[in-house]
């Protein structure tokens, strides 16, 4: 489903230059299930915001269902966003003058889903993360784990086949965060691809796969559990 | 229809933004509209009292000369012309009044013949005007504006009482309905009386000014050659006229004139209202600039999601048209209260003109628009990562 070769982003930063990926190469079937793990700065989100389409990279190829996409135009990658990809982003990345239920709908409108549809199934997305009860609830009037479900609950709620999730258990409890892991597993038992990135191997080693990044390279690949 | 929608929730999610975006606007409106009805009603104004003193006549000034030809019967003559209705010399001068122990001295003596109350309009409240007789027989009596007679002798009946001018004695035979004031100035300090008795008390024989009316206002123009011609006739024996002995002066011209002068007004009045637009408009772009970087990650996040540059800029153009027209549409409704309540105090008539209420409401929604949309049109370009990134 996707396949990066050789893909290269550099930072500069006062005429210093920082290679955040340096020549990653890295494929992911359609259903799987994979972690990505690594030290903080090592580049699991600039990773992430390549796969997920929201960056380009100074070099390399990404193919997605045998499509390059890095010479795409903006409004083909908004499209492949809406209709492939579901994003957890580590900030969440709410609309602060929306409600958790408004927040969730808005993949929906950009999808041209009805309205009575789009409501369903963003009602039915907030219950499915435990915030069935919060559904008025401005971000700012949630707690950290609880704007972190109403961002997992925009993803799923899109039904994308891809699933990006950058630290998703980060602000969770662990009881919450198994909850989440579990829903994960569920997903990608009814054919979902998920990628997270974790710098916890307990959850990084829920995957079925793993892969571990250092200073902007893939380093070492482990197995399934 | 989703645009829409989002547009209003993101109008209602940020009161104080769209409050301070449509203040802007309001203020431009305001000021645009009020400013416009006030140099409009202050030139109906003007033009409505030219109006009144009648198009059809014309005061006509004759340059001092060791000889003057013109006599009563000349005017006369010219009087018969198809052409003209009515002519009356008029001499005038200022003086001290007295009454017993009362004084009047702003009064305006004014010396002429029966015809004038007819082309100036003027009618009579009691008594009667100046005849025929009088003016054959140089009586001494008078005929009083309301001010005149009420600062001479208070609330009693003015007629059959007497005043004195410069030891003369005239008596009252007439008073005036009010006249008001008009830009010839007041017309009810007058004190009128026979032209050839004021020739002789004033020591100023002849004939130097004269009023003439036309016979309706579609003969002027006729009027006006009649007079002209008349005129060149009394000074060079009928040859080629010699213009610079007289002048003719027309209400339509002083009309033209002034209408001039007030539609440099009204020019001047609009341009400070288009800096008040501009002004307001300023504003926008602040409030847009300032909300620049919020708006920024917004649309960050939404393009995240999946919306294209497209359906940003339909939002952000919805949201701008929607609080462009709001705010355009309460500026007119202040108008029209800020106009309601200053009528009265200024004393014209004053209303909102459907042009001028488009033309304000139009060009602030383009600037609302213009200023509403800039910050989303550059944001939408981003990368959304970049748009993400930005704080
Ligand atoms: N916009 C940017 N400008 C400059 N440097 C950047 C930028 N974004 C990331 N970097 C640099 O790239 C490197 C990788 O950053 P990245 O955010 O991918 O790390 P990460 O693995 O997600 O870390 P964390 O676990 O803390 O989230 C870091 O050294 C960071 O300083
Ligand atoms: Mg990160």
């Amino acid at each position: 489903m996707i396949e990066l070769r050789d893909i290269v982003k550099k930072y500069s930063l006062g005429g210093e230059e920082i290679r955040a990926l340096d020549r990653v190469s890295l494929s992911i079937e359609e259903g799987e299930y994979l972690s990505i793990i690594g030290p903080s700065g090592s580049g699991k989100s600039t990773l992430m915001n390549i796969i997920g389409l929201l960056d380009l990279p100074d070099s390399g190829s990404y193919l997605l269902d045998g499509r390059e996409v890095t010479h795409y135009s903006q409004r083909q990658l908004a499209r492949l966003r809406s209709e492939h990809i579901g994003f957890i982003f580590q900030g969440f990345n709410l609309l602060s003058r929306l409600s958790a239920l408004e927040n969730v709908e808005l993949p929906l409108i950009y999808q041209k889903v009805g309205p009575a549809e789009r409501r369903r199934r963003a009602e039915a997305a907030l219950e499915q993360v435990g915030l069935g009860g919060r559904l008025r609830h401005k971000p700012s009037e949630l707690s950290g784990g609880q704007q972190q479900r109403v961002a997992i609950a925009r993803a799923l709620a899109a039904r994308p086949q891809l699933i990006l999730a950058d630290e998703p258990t980060g602000n969770l409890d662990s009881h919450t965060g198994q909850d989440l892991m579990a829903l994960f597993r569920q997903l990608n038992d009814s054919g979902k691809t998920i990628l997270i990135i974790t710098h916890d191997a307990g959850v990084a080693a829920q995957a079925r796969r793993s892969l571990r990044i250092v200073d902007g390279r893939i380093s070492s690949e482990g197995g399934a559990v | 229809m989703q645009s829409f929608s989002m547009a209003l929730k993101s109008i209602a999610g940020n009161r104080m933004r769209s409050f301070l975006t449509m203040l802007g606007i309001i203020i431009g409106v305001l000021a645009i509209v009020v400013l416009v009805a006030i140099a409009q009603g202050s030139s109906d104004y003007v033009t409505g009292s030219i109006e009144s003193l009648g198009t059809n006549m014309f005061s006509v000034m004759v340059r001092p000369r060791r000889e003057n030809p013109l006599t009563l019967s000349k005017l006369d003559d010219l009087a018969a012309e198809p052409s003209i209705a009515r002519v009356a010399p008029t001499l005038s001068s200022s003086g001290t009044l007295k009454a017993g122990l009362t004084q009047y001295e702003d009064g305006s003596l004014l010396a002429t013949t029966p015809a004038y109350p007819e082309i100036r309009g003027w009618t009579l409240r009691s008594g009667r005007f100046l005849t025929q007789p009088d003016i054959d027989n140089r009586s001494f009596v008078a005929v009083l504006g309301q001010e005149a007679a009420t600062e001479l002798f208070g609330t009693l009946n003015a007629i059959g009482q007497s005043f004195s001018y410069q030891g003369y004695s005239f008596t009252v035979v007439g008073v005036l309905d009010e006249i008001g004031t008009s830009l010839l100035g007041s017309g009810d300090n007058v004190v009128v009386i026979p032209f050839t008795l004021g020739e002789r008390i004033l020591k100023s024989p002849g004939i130097s000014n004269f009023y003439v009316s036309a016979q309706d206002p579609d003969h002027v123009t006729e009027a006006e050659q009649s007079i002209k011609d008349f005129l060149d006739r009394q000074f060079s024996g009928g040859a080629a006229g010699d213009s610079s002995a007289y002048n003719v002066y027309n209400q339509a011209s002083v009309l033209d004139t002034l209408q001039q002068a007030t539609g440099t007004l009204t020019m001047m009045l609009a341009g400070i209202a288009a800096i008040a637009l501009l002004v307001g408009g300023i504003g926008i772009m602040n409030i847009m600039l300032v909300s620049v970087s919020e708006r920024t990650r917004e649309i960050g996040i939404r393009k995240a999601i999946g919306a294209t540059r497209g359906r940003i800029l339909s939002q952000f153009l919805i949201e701008a048209l929607v609080l462009s027209v709001i705010g355009g549409l309460i500026g007119l409704l202040l108008s029209a209260v800020i106009l309601y309540v200053l009528e009265p105090l200024l004393s014209i008539s004053l209303s909102v003109s459907p042009q001028v209420a488009l033309i304000a409401v139009g060009f602030s929604v383009f600037i609302g628009v213009v200023f509403g949309l800039y910050p989303a049109s550059k944001a939408s370009k981003l990368r959304p990562i970049e748009a993400l990134r930005h704080e």
